[in-house]
């Protein structure tokens, strides 16, 4: 009588999904679709230097262009307090240059005029005096004594050090080593790489003069963040801002932060009383919005035996010049210290400083969950190379020191209580999925045919779903998220999250939560995120929150509204609510199950026939500020070959189980895991943003940040276990990030197991064909 | 100095007067209005902007407007007939071809060129066919799914059974 | 993203063409596909004051071989038209085996290697090809027509001997015989990277021994290259592992690379090391017994 999980599309169906329509017709709706009348373009001109003191700029020649309708310089934006913004750290950060430039590609001037055409031709005509000064790009260097001083705007800040910070036990750590009877080292670093979504960032700014309304269509994860933000940074009324995300193009953690374009697009439609739409080009991208990672790691694995006593590890943070990372205030380096992974570590303890240096900031993005990425590539690169050490096969080595599955709620020795896992499960799968012990016996014998075969193994354990009040806030803003249901006489509804999803499916997925809870059909329930005035507040997508924040909130305001229809159906049935009992969509009456009414007769009733006392309607918010965070895990597996003449390599196998709780849709679960693992071979292999020793940016077009295609691709066999969050309301965990988290030590294992029985121990990501012919050389491997 | 060019675009006949310099994405874009073909990056790496010319497909981003005078362009607002879902579009959507869809103009074109000329492509030709167009979410996996779906039911063969 | 403002020519006939060209000589620029020069114009980095749109020119897309006479690339040939030229696959492997590698699957449908040669980027692949396959490039103006050979056609990067007022109407390899052997190993990051490494190698046999030995590089120097010593070595013997090894190391040494993002000028000399030691090995595989 009752429809099925599979008639309502509920959790665990492979929904196809409701906003597929609109994309293959093309027919999205992205940001440089939108057009408003009276519209103007405006364009960037960015420093080509690394380090200059700024002297002049003179805008009148590209004042003069006929088309063009303003310029705006760092001085305009000074006469009206808006030359400087805050970051999403703490910091500040120049919306155009003043007095210095402080990385190439930084805002120095925009043009603003009727063709973007016209404003490309006007930026030329703008005369910039550069006085160069000496760039630093080495961060190390950047923190000796007599480093020029990179931020002389800021009164107390004498060097280029910009935070120190700590976790763990300093004490209990530093008696672990002395007692240990191995210490295994690692050096490396995580290079700096982006997020690069196929669509670059941009905001159309529309302040109306008649209404005082500044609308703000704009490429962001976080709309409500932003329109705080920017409420407090300009002193303009909050209820007057809307901030608007449409379609967005993939995220990343790329349209996260506030951009200096959002900033002087809104001064610029203010000034002139029209819509001015900003979008950056690739280059603007790459050279001037948030990078990802950059990390000098050192970690130090102390040994009794086998087993992992103890866990020290120094990190030096390459931020550019503005600290502009988005991530939780308490923490300076984001969830890095989740570093110990999924290993029983009794004693552990991080300390790490970050350094301003002549480049791009940012450094939280590209799928990291707040620098896991960092933390995890590390920890499982250690534990590789203890087991080379040891002599222990890596996967049995991580065996004997994975936090075992009665060990859950386990609290690691960084604090952090891990909800549930079971670490060894995932492990055994993936193995007996990749028929490891046959491709060590193959590579046995490939080595004896002079070629090398390299398997390796990443045990990853995530750390999502930020976060609980009691610890996270964003610029003071709890790390809640929101849901609001309301359901209509008809029966269909409408839900709004304070969310915003960029690809991973929100219209689709959340509507089957809906589904599994109250039992209104998916595909009768409309999905709405991203419009600040029309949703609920949230802090948006990103850092693979979403599920386990909003996700919670749904489910709880599903429930709220179910009970809320019980007493309706008591009402229409006659009887008490004690005695009913609910299948999806429908309560009947305890023991006469033929007498029951559908959740479609109750919304209507909600309208039309409630009991005496009850408040009409059927709709509710939930604001979840989540327990604790949650804790997907996995273990991929990778064959590589390794070219001993080009120094090339490619995967043979890619083998992805993961477990991120109860799947909502396992095949929106599996896209996430396969995005991911091309991310993580993108930039295991060749995914790079480096600067030379004059500060120029390599690494700014597609032609030299190299993203791969479709060939170059491995194929991925996912598996997956299943063990759910015990706090969240439907044992979900999240997992857009996992695969990004996971798998570039996976394969960085892999080539480096090809080539370990000569000695390799490391090569710094990307593992770009030289490289890796360089380290065969020094093994005396190469061809 | 201003030109004037005629194209056909999904079959219509548009004439206009433009720029030399206007780039053909652009003049889809911003003169017809056809915002379905994207923009992605400024040194012809990504394929964002693919259309059909003459049937062959090719990036707008690198290709002038005044040399499409004369010429057939279909974008992917040509592909479906009277509403109706090209079989590859349908791919898409039944594979999980796509997540963000920024990429998924520019590869639903490519998909149809190669299906148009190899109704039976292997693995290796599709991944072949598709290698200048760049996905940032879905690792391409479900966009060869999406295709091969496309070319079964293009051939009139049945589908693969649960997944 | 955006290129700067230019006047356009569509002219339709050859006449026109080479006209305009003595008119506006060096501010103006050829179109032909328009996937070297449209992005370089997009980023500014070039600024010719006219465009001269050949697209409309008859002919100028003839691909042909004549028995003895050797293979005419007409201007307007497209990459992909070389990839799946049966006449190319039969006779001419060396281009055979590059035409695929060219960029990727969109740009080739556009690109042209008539374009590609004149456009001279030491990075691009066929000027190593044309340079193996010892080609003539036919340069047209209203002065008359000249074939240049490939060997002195390229001058520094970016930079042919053509002048301002000559464009080139087709690019004319010969005709290798019966007995040939070609191949080109390019080494690309991925799919689209320009080559950090490219070998052409194309030889020729009689009576079991090298005739015309070719052996091209791309992105080692500042043109395409071709490695004469490698080559001379290889003249008139027959191939074995020990010649194969010395010719290889001989051809690195004659490459003259840069260190740069995508390696040492060290590593890049390795690899046309080991490009044409695995080329010559095929080779030698390759013949009857």
């Amino acid at each position: 009588m009752s429809p099925t999980r599979e008639d309502l599309d509920g959790i665990g169906v492979r929904v196809k999904r409701h906003e597929d329509d609109r994309f293959v017709r093309g027919r999205g709706r992205y940001l440089d679709d939108i057009k408003l009348p009276g519209m103007l373009h405006m364009e960037i001109l960015r420093s080509p230097y690394a380090h200059a003191r700024l002297r002049a700029v003179d805008a009148s020649k590209a004042r003069a262009l006929p088309g063009v309708v303003a310029v705006i310089t760092g001085q305009d934006l000074a006469a009206h307090n808006l030359a400087w913004m805050p970051t999403l750290s703490g910091d500040t950060q120049a919306v155009l240059a003043t007095d210095k430039v402080r990385f190439q590609g930084q805002e120095v001037a925009a043009v603003v005029a009727e063709s973007p055409y016209i404003a490309k031709d006007a930026l030329q005509l703008i005369e910039v005096q550069y006085e160069p000064l000496p760039p630093v790009v080495d961060p190390r260097k950047a923190l000796e004594p007599g480093a020029p001083l990179i931020r002389d705007d800021k009164p107390d800040q004498a060097t280029n050090h910009i935070y120190h910070w700590e976790a763990g036990d300093r004490d209990a750590t530093e008696r672990a080593f002395r007692e240990a009877d191995r210490v295994v080292t690692l050096e490396t670093h995580y290079p700096r790489c982006h997020p690069a979504p196929l669509e670059c960032c941009g905001c159309i700014a529309d302040v109306n003069p008649a209404t005082g309304k500044a609308t703000i269509y704009m490429t962001t994860q976080a709309p409500h963040v932003v329109r705080t933000v920017f409420a407090l940074v300009t002193g303009y009324p909050e209820h007057q801002i809307r901030i608007i995300s449409p379609d967005i193009g993939g995220g990343f953690g790329n349209k996260v932060p506030v951009y200096p374009g959002y900033v002087v697009a809104t001064a610029a439609s203010l000034l002139l009383g029209r819509p001015v739409k900003w979008v950056e080009d690739r280059t603007g991208n790459l050279t001037s919005t948030g990078y990802a990672r950059d990390f000098h790691m050192k970690g130090e694995l102390a040994l009794k035996g086998d087993r992992i006593v103890g866990l020290r590890v120094r990190v030096l943070g390459d931020h550019g010049a503005f600290y502009a990372d988005a991530q939780p205030t308490k923490f300076k380096i984001g969830l890095f210290h989740i570093v110990s992974g999924s290993y029983d570590i009794p004693a552990a303890f991080c300390e790490a400083d970050g350094a301003y240096t002549n480049k791009a900031p940012g450094g939280v993005a590209y799928r990291c969950s707040f620098r896991v990425t960092e933390a995890s590539f590390l920890i499982e690169r250690l534990v590789q190379t203890a087991a080379y050490e040891l002599g222990v096969d890596p996967a049995e080595f991580r065996r004997r020191n994975f936090i075992r599955k009665e060990q859950f709620p386990y609290r690691s020795a960084f604090g952090w209580v891990y909800d549930s896992g079971d670490y060894h499960r995932a492990l055994d799968l993936a193995l007996e999925k990749l028929d490891y012990a046959r491709w060590r016996r193959d590579q046995e014998e490939a080595r004896r045919q002079g070629r090398l075969i390299g398997i390796g193994l990443a045990s990853f354990t995530e750390i999502v779903g930020a976060g609980p009040s009691h610890t996270f806030d964003i610029l003071g803003l709890k790390m809640f998220d929101s849901a609001e249901l309301r359901v209509h006489p008809t029966g269909k509804a409408v839900l709004k999250l304070g969310t915003r999803t960029q690809g991973q499916g929100h219209e689709t997925t959340y509507a089957q939560i809906i589904a599994s809870e109250l039992g209104i059909p998916a595909r009768d329930v409309e999905v709405q995120e991203g419009d600040t005035d029309h949703t609920p507040y949230g802090l948006g997508t990103y850092a693979s929150r979403s599920t386990p924040t909003s996700g919670a909130a749904a489910a709880v305001v599903a429930r709220r509204l179910r009970e809320k229809a019980r007493k309706i159906a008591a009402h229409l049935l006659e009887v008490s609510e004690h005695d009913l009992e609910w299948e999806p969509g429908r309560f009947y009456v305890r023991g006469a199950p033929e007498k029951g009414t559908t959740i479609q007769e109750i919304a209507f009733a909600a309208y039309t026939n409630f009991p005496p006392g009850l408040e009409p309607g059927l709709e509710d918010v939930c604001y979840y500020d989540p327990p604790n965070l949650t804790f997907p895990f996995g273990t991929y597996a990778v064959v590589v070959e390794v070219d001993r003449g080009t120094g090339q390599w490619r995967p043979l196998r890619v083998v992805a189980v993961d477990d991120c709780g109860v799947r909502i849709n396992p095949m929106i679960v599996e896209g996430q895991i396969m995005g991911g693992l091309c991310e993580g071979y993108g930039i295991a292999a060749m995914e790079l943003i480096t600067y030379d020793e004059q500060g120029n940016c390599i690494g700014s077009t597609f032609m030299d940040y190299l993203l791969p295609t479709a060939w170059e691709t491995p194929r991925f066999e996912l598996y997956e276990t299943v063990t759910p969050s015990p706090h969240h309301p439907l044992g979900a965990k999240g997992v857009g990030e996992s695969a990004t988290v996971g798998s570039p030590a996976a394969y960085v294992n892999a080539v480096i197991d090809a080539m370990v029985h000569a000695g390799v121990r490391n090569i710094d990501m990307p593992l770009t064909p030289d490289r890796v012919r360089e380290a065969l050389e020094r093994a005396g491997l190469a061809e | 100095m201003e030109r004037s060019v005629t194209v056909m675009v999904n079959g219509r006949t548009h004439t206009a007067s433009v720029e030399p310099r206007l780039l053909l994405v652009h003049f889809l874009r911003e003169v017809l209005d056809l915002t379905g073909t994207h923009v992605g990056c400024d040194t012809t790496s990504c394929g964002a902007c693919t259309v059909l010319l003459d049937g062959v497909p090719i990036k707008s981003c690198t290709f002038l407007a005044v040399q499409a005078d004369g010429r057939q362009v279909t974008t992917v607002e040509g592909l479906a007939r009277d509403g109706e879902l090209h079989p590859v579009q349908q791919g898409f959507k039944e594979e999980h071809g796509l997540q963000c869809g920024f990429c998924t103009p520019g590869m639903v074109l490519v998909a149809k060129a190669l299906l148009d000329e190899t109704p039976d492509p292997s693995e290796d030709q599709i991944r072949w066919a598709i290698s200048g167009n760049i996905c940032r979410c879905t690792g391409y996996q479900n966009i060869v799914r999406a295709i091969q779906w496309a070319a079964r039911r293009l051939r009139g063969e049945p589908q693969e059974v649960g997944r | 993203m955006y290129p700067p403002p230019f006047d356009y020519f569509a002219p339709t006939t050859l006449e026109e063409t080479l006209d305009l060209l003595a008119r506006y000589g060096d501010e103006a620029k050829v179109l032909a596909g328009g996937q070297s020069l449209l992005p370089l114009m997009k980023l500014r980095l070039a600024s010719p004051s006219y465009l001269i749109d050949i697209n409309r020119l008859p002919g100028l897309d003839v691909l042909d071989d004549r028995p003895g006479s050797g293979l005419r690339v007409g201007a307007l040939v497209r990459h992909k038209t070389l990839e799946r030229s049966d006449l190319v696959h039969r006779r001419y492997p060396t281009v055979a085996a590059c035409a695929p590698l060219v960029a990727d699957p969109l740009v080739r449908n556009l690109g042209t290697l008539v374009g590609s040669v004149c456009h001279a980027d030491p990075q691009g692949d066929w000027g190593a090809v044309v340079l193996a396959l010892d080609g003539h490039i036919v340069a047209r103006s209203l002065r008359g027509e000249r074939r240049i050979p490939a060997s002195e056609f390229f001058v520094g990067p970016l930079t042919t001997i053509l002048q301002p007022d000559e464009m080139v109407t087709e690019v004319h390899l010969p005709d290798p015989g019966p007995r040939v052997f070609g191949t080109y190993f390019k080494l690309e990051r991925k799919v689209g990277d320009f080559a950090t490494v490219g070998v052409a190698v194309h030889l020729s046999f009689q009576d079991g021994r090298v005739a015309s030995p070719g052996i091209g590089l791309t992105a080692v120097g500042p043109t395409s290259l071709r490695a004469r010593r490698a080559e001379a070595l290889l003249r008139g013997q027959r191939l074995s592992e020990a010649l194969i090894l010395e010719a290889a190391r001989t051809a690195a040494q004659e490459a003259d690379p840069s260190s740069d993002v995508r390696g040492s000028a060290e590593y890049k000399r390795q690899v046309v090391r080991v490009f044409v030691t695995r080329a010559l090995r095929q080779a030698l595989a390759a013949q009857p017994a």
